[in-house]
């Protein structure tokens, strides 16, 4: 089934340095990917599952040697190191810094009463696009939540900047406090937007009351999911440094180009006097695509001391200023007729957001698609919480939405005594319900047919409580993932040199997932070429912008942007050829000439006519050829829905005595778009499979209730899996054709792993004990029979 | 963390001397859990006095069992053939405690003096008795999941984080300790203190003694022992409950029997009434959840962890019932 | 200030230090080894993991005055600057045990004493072996396949296939 894989040894080209300091790590300012060594390819078509390449950046991973922004040194650097409130709600009375000053190497302490002042402050104020949050950049003496940042101690060591940040003495008027769900209840009101702005706060279809009227089986439920933290392992580090009025970041960003706008609207200045260089990222899963406080502290830092500042957040101060997945209440109501048809469905979702500004969890919009169901009402409310504010986390909304949708679709196929996955094909939903369009393409039932195949589904039976191993009951479950294809405007710039090797710049971060890989994979295919003839300049602000890498979209938009850039570039060389005398393919219409593999230009009609691009365009002026593209979405979106689904599976052992749950088996098909690189595809959804795990039995941020301070704000106390958590696990990806969703051909698949497995878990659960856990995480002492 | 010095101890009467009476000084062994609360500056030493270079590492057998030296590394002794021929149960504990390279780093000694991981305890920001007396106690009213049910007191109801603990008082352990008025032996179950009125205080042992090896009585009757450990995921995470369990059973009937519970208390907790109660008992469910229910007896839940009382019963029985 | 040596991957290094510095900011700032990476402060996450005379430890929560007068392994130990791969380094490369690559260097550091210990290790020992080393990404079963991969080169056995597997 795979083309074989060959070695692809990485180099690592230092090139673009604009500092003469050659002893200073940030001198490598520029990523430049060279591959050597040359890759077979079987077919020259687009290929629906691309080959498993290794990643371009795996040598350097393997040998310390990628640089992380924690990594980047300049000389005469300060290091920052934040003090954070220890109220939820009030206001700074006073900072009392002197003993602070006193350490050795301690050089100023910044926080309100001293902080520049930023001329782009106006910009600073509840957001319309998700990812532009409002910041605390020490401007005023507010304190909203606890563990805010509101000051900041600079020493020549991070030793001494710690021990200042300890001797910060900071007094407060406080105020009541407003608690997170599901306590809170403070202020609730109907956001007025959702982050995906296409989408509909609240939505109406049929008649629900009609609906509900006329079934014969109705189910209403409650789901609650609690507060989360993302957690990447890199902790959210920069080092800012000014030269005149231009600032330099190297920042651990998942939105280059995002974050250099919002750094120079907030400062008042230029967006081409701010470069942000991200070499390499540490994961984020969303944390990192928002600009969030910091990024803009460090630069104020380096502008109030006159030095490059670094600034790396401990681990505790993650919980808060950075975002966080927001906690759920859900209720669902399912109601069916005769054949187990869905006739009416209610999900209404209440979720928090800070109390300065606005994010909507959007935890139903799922349920408005996903099945066939005439009459259906959706809403949205939130409530006030003196917390940070949440942010997009891996699967925002999709994620808690579906553990509930997909655990009442369960809840309702066992009160028909339905088999789940029979219940789920009796809803099949041939075209979106919600948008009323056509889907541009739907593989659902083939990935319901091959996983049910694969995972044995058929020897489930049907009674729970009914398959025991020793002290553990052992339950089957089943659920549908989902995830809407998202595409953001990408620019990327291709050039075809005469040697036949690619260039590909764009400012692209490649988050982990392996997008560097994949962008050179994409370019290589248009042109016929292997990987390693192609090289990437990315992870730089320099470069035309791109998108942010979240909410599975960045292959989507910027792999198209490589794509229709690189067909450009094609478009001019079968122009050259069939304009050029000399050429075997002059006067051949340009519809006739097609690139075969190796950069070859032939006939369609007649293969022994042609030539390669190299001799081509030796021929005409030994000059590259080369085009911007940005892209973005067009009027397909207006016509399709378009969306990547996909069936997971799960075995439990559940110890109903000790209260424990083991996942000993998943398994997720997924269908969407093509896959560029089977091998770092794999990856994102067992990552995201296992995710879901920790959504199901682990994660939860905990909250004092008298302070809202976070309790578990460390990693041996907020418990994400481990690797003895893990046993089989297996995803795998359905060919998919989809001509329509973008040039790349993609749908993305950066959290299709985690959003139906949180429910697969939860149905398994119940299929093993008998028993239904509505409220995440499920832990020991709910499992505790 | 704030500046401090450092000095290197050689020998067991030197670091005793190093230490001094006056200063804010502390021993420094592995470091695994003393360096983590210098950064959270919950402790806040002026002098570490490094003992890691002593020679206290050797795990010897005596005529009446094991001496296990107080720098002995964890990662050593579980892996000790000594320890798992004849105090598996040891063995066991340790390496359901930590990660592979925390154990690599922790001593006996250092592990003995594990403190609890309260969260109000580890954030300075926040009320707590044990770290700063009369701040008061910030879990009760607060978030307390993982405290004790067990012999809390209104100032405190942190509990002891560690499962070598747990198995040390299930095998009756001795700590043999030094210090400037000499040498002095500690059975286990004394060593660890109940919180009372002073919870900053979790053990007996004075501030400038040292420990210097712990010694492991063998037991004319045989039996089998099982350390069970219920956390909140399969690996690295610290006991919900724990129970260090041995059980000599003939014809039936139990014979002689230890049980440690972990996770509940201040200390490791075990009543030898109980277990003498049990003796002659058919070693049945019957028996040993009536034992459970004994050990348990007067459990005094909070907010948040009622579940702790059937989860300890339940863990009683079933480490019980793996090794009848 | 205290004076210590350390030897770094085989060489010595001496320095004045702070006895509050951490051996890992002794790595990667002193030295400049910033290949053992930090990820969460307190001994949790196992991306600081290196050898101390040949034992994996949490740099994090080990001072620099600790290693006084013994070695250390880091990353970047692992292989000469330009030579072929170890077998570890290999094995995360072809079987996409890396990911984001931030807990690549601890697991790779814990995974040489685990085969050293254990040179044909079990996929489940392998598992618990290396369960004080967290993963955010990859679902670590690449991971897995990566330790296994390299324990059968060092063996001198041929590795399993590192194509996608799929049941």
């Amino acid at each position: 089934m795979w083309v074989a894989s060959r070695e692809l040894a990485t180099r690592w080209c230092v090139a673009n340095s604009r500092q003469a300091l050659s002893l200073v790590l940030d001198k490598i300012s520029t990523l430049v990917w060279c591959l050597i060594q040359p890759m077979t390819f079987k077919n020259m078509a687009k290929k629906l599952l691309g080959d498993p390449i290794n990643r371009v950046d795996g040598a350097l991973k393997a040998t310390g040697r990628a640089r992380y922004s924690a990594d980047i040194k300049r000389p005469g650097m300060l290091h920052g190191v934040l003090v954070m409130s220890t109220i939820a709600n009030g206001k700074i009375t006073a900072i009392d810094t002197a003993d602070a000053l006193k350490v050795p190497g301690v050089v100023n302490v910044m926080s309100h009463q001293n902080a520049p002042k930023l001329a782009g402050m106006d910009k600073n104020k509840p957001s319309e696009i998700a990812t532009d949050r409002v910041l605390h950049v020490f401007q005023d003496d507010l304190v909203h939540y606890n563990n805010q940042p509101i000051a900041m101690v600079l020493a020549e060591t991070l030793e001494q900047a710690t021990e200042g940040a300890s001797l910060v003495r900071v007094t407060y008027q406080t105020q009541p406090v407003k608690l997170p769900l599901p306590a809170g209840k403070a202020d609730m009101s109907t956001p007025k937007q959702m982050p995906r702005v296409d989408d509909q706060v609240d939505t109406k279809r049929g008649d629900l009351a009609a609906g509900l009227a006329a079934a014969i089986n109705r189910m209403e439920e409650t789901y609650t999911t609690p507060t989360m933290n993302h957690n990447a392992l890199e902790p959210h580090a920069l080092l800012a440094y000014w030269e005149g009025d231009k600032l330099t970041m190297y920042n651990a960003t998942q939105g280059i180009s995002g974050c250099q706008k919002r750094v120079a609207e907030i400062f008042g200045m230029p967006k081409e006097n701010v470069r942000v260089i991200t070499q390499f990222l540490g994961g984020g899963f969303g944390s990192k695509g928002t600009t969030f406080s910091h990024v803009m502290l460090a630069p104020m830092a380096a502008k109030l001391t006159g030095k490059p500042v670094r600034l790396v957040l401990k681990r505790e101060q993650m919980f808060g200023m950075v975002g966080n997945r927001s906690a759920t209440v859900q209720r669902l109501n399912l109601a069916t007729g005769k054949d187990g048809k869905l006739l009416a469905t209610a999900h209404h979702s209440i979720t928090q957001t800070s109390d300065f500004d606005e994010f909507a969890e959007p935890a139903g919009t799922i349920t408005r698609m996903l099945y066939a169901c005439p009459n259906l009402d959706t809403t949205h409310k939130f409530i006030r919480a003196n917390i940070g504010t949440p942010a997009p986390m891996r699967a925002p909304g999709e994620a808690p939405g579906v553990f509930a949708l997909e655990s009442a679709i369960d809840e309702m196929a066992a009160q028909l005594r339905m088999d789940p996955l029979a219940f789920r094909l009796a809803n099949y939903a041939e075209t979106d319900p919600n948008k009323d369009k056509p889907f541009s393409s739907k593989s659902l039932r083939e990935c319901y047919r091959q996983g049910a195949e694969r995972f044995g589904w058929s020897k489930r039976p049907a009674q729970p409580r009914s398959l025991k191993n020793g002290n553990y009951l052992r339950g089957m479950g089943m659920a549908t993932t989902v995830y809407p294809m998202n595409r953001g405007e990408s620019t990327a710039l291709v050039r075809l040199k005469p040697d036949g090797t690619v260039q590909v710049e764009t400012a692209t971060q490649d988050l982990g997932t392996g997008t560097f890989t994949i962008m050179t994979q994409i370019a290589a295919e248009v042109f016929g070429l292997s990987p390693d003839q192609v090289t990437l300049s990315a992870g730089d602000s320099i470069y035309p912008t791109s998108s942010v890498s979240g909410g599975s979209r960045n292959t989507a938009s910027t792999g198209s942007a490589v794509t229709q850039a690189a067909q450009e570039v094609l478009k001019k060389a079968r122009q050259m050829a069939l304009k050029d005398p000399k050429s075997p393919l002059f006067n051949v219409a340009e519809a006739e000439i097609v690139v075969q593999k190796g950069g070859q230009l032939q006939q369609k009609s007649n293969p022994k006519v042609g030539e390669a691009l190299t001799s081509l365009l030796k021929r005409n002026g030994n000059k590259p050829l080369e085009a911007t593209v940005q892209s973005k979405q067009g009027d397909e979106k207006g016509k399709y829905s378009m969306n990547a689904f996909g069936a997971v599976f799960a075995e439990v052992e559940v110890d109903e005595l000790l209260g424990e749950v083991r996942v000993t088996r998943l398994l997720g098909s997924f269908a969407a778009g093509r896959i560029v690189n089977l091998k770092t595809a794999r990856s994102q959804v067992l990552g995201g499979m296992v995710w879901a795990v920790s959504m199901a039995l682990h994660e939860k941020t905990v909250f004092d209730p008298r302070n809202n301070r976070v309790m578990n704000a460390n990693l041996a106390e907020y418990h994400v899996p481990v690797n003895a958590d893990i046993q089989e696990i297996d995803g795998f990806f359905i060919e998919e054709a989809d001509d329509i969703v973008n040039p790349a051909g993609v749908k993305g698949i950066g959290e299709i792993g985690v959003v139906g497995t949180v429910s697969a878990i939860a149905n398994a659960i119940y299929h093993a004990t008998g028993r239904r856990f509505r409220d995440l995480p499920i832990t020991v002492d709910k499992v505790l029979a | 963390m704030k500046l401090f010095s450092y000095a290197q101890a050689t020998k067991p009467a030197d670091a005793v001397q190093l230490l001094g009476a006056q200063t804010q000084s502390k021993f420094i062994a592995g470091g695994t859990n003393l360096v983590d609360l210098m950064k959270y500056d919950v402790e806040s030493p002026d002098r570490l006095v490094d003992i890691s270079q002593l020679a206290l590492t050797q795990i010897d057998a005596t005529d009446k069992g094991l001496r296990i030296g107080a720098l002995a590394r964890n990662s050593d002794v579980a892996a000790n053939a000594l320890v798992m021929k004849q105090f598996p149960l040891l063995s066991e504990a340790l390496l359901a405690g930590a990660s592979p390279q925390l154990r690599n780093m922790a001593t006996m000694g250092g592990n003995l003096l594990q403190r609890t991981r309260c969260h109000y305890f580890y954030d300075v920001s926040q009320p707590c008795n044990k770290r700063a007396a009369g701040s008061g106690c910030g879990a009760i009213g607060g978030y307390n999941r993982i405290h004790a049910i067990l012999g809390s007191s209104p100032s405190c109801i942190a509990t002891n984080p560690s499962d070598m603990n747990v198995a040390l008082a299930a095998l009756d352990a001795v700590v043999q300790v030094t210090g400037p008025n000499g040498s002095r032996s500690i059975p286990i179950l004394d060593f660890h203190r109940l919180p009372g009125n002073t919870p900053q205080r979790d053990t007996v042992l004075e501030a400038n003694e040292l420990i210097t090896a712990v010694d492991l009585p063998t037991t004319a009757i045989g039996g089998k022992s099982h350390y069970l450990k219920v956390r909140d995921r399969a690996s690295y995470a610290f006991a919900l409950v724990s129970v260090a369990a041995r059980l000599a059973v003939e014809n039936g009937v139990v014979r002689d029997v230890r049980i440690a519970l972990g996770g509940v208390a201040h200390k490791p907790w075990r009543l030898p009434d109980v277990e003498k109660n049990m003796v002659g008992k058919p070693a049945t469910e019957t028996t040993f959840r009536s034992a459970a229910k004994a050990l348990l007896a007067g459990a005094q839940p909070h907010e948040h962890n009622a579940f702790k009382i059937q989860l300890a019963e339940n863990a009683i029985v079933r480490a019980l019932q793996t090794v009848s | 200030m205290k004076q210590i040596t350390v030897t770094v991957n085989g060489q010595p290094h001496s320095a004045e230090v702070e006895p509050r510095l951490l051996l890992v900011h002794l790595i990667r700032e002193n030295l400049n080894l910033t290949g053992t990476h930090i990820g969460c402060d307190t001994s949790s996450c196992g991306a600081c993991t290196v050898l101390l005379d040949g034992k994996s430890v949490k740099s994090c929560t080990v001072l620099a005055v600790q290693a006084n007068g013994k070695s250390v392994s880091t990353v970047e130990g692992l292989c000469a600057p330009g030579a072929a791969l170890n077998p570890l380094q290999e094995g995360f490369k072809e079987n996409h045990g890396l990911h984001c690559g931030f807990c690549t260097p601890g697991m790779m550091m814990r995974a040489t004493e685990l085969l050293e210990h254990n040179p044909d290790p079990t996929e489940d020992e392998i598992r618990w072996g290396i369960s004080g080393n967290l993963c955010r990404c990859t679902g670590y079963n690449n991971i897995v396949k990566a330790i296994l991969y390299a324990g059968a080169k060092m063996r001198g056995e041929e590795p399993a296939s590192t194509e996608p597997q799929f049941v």
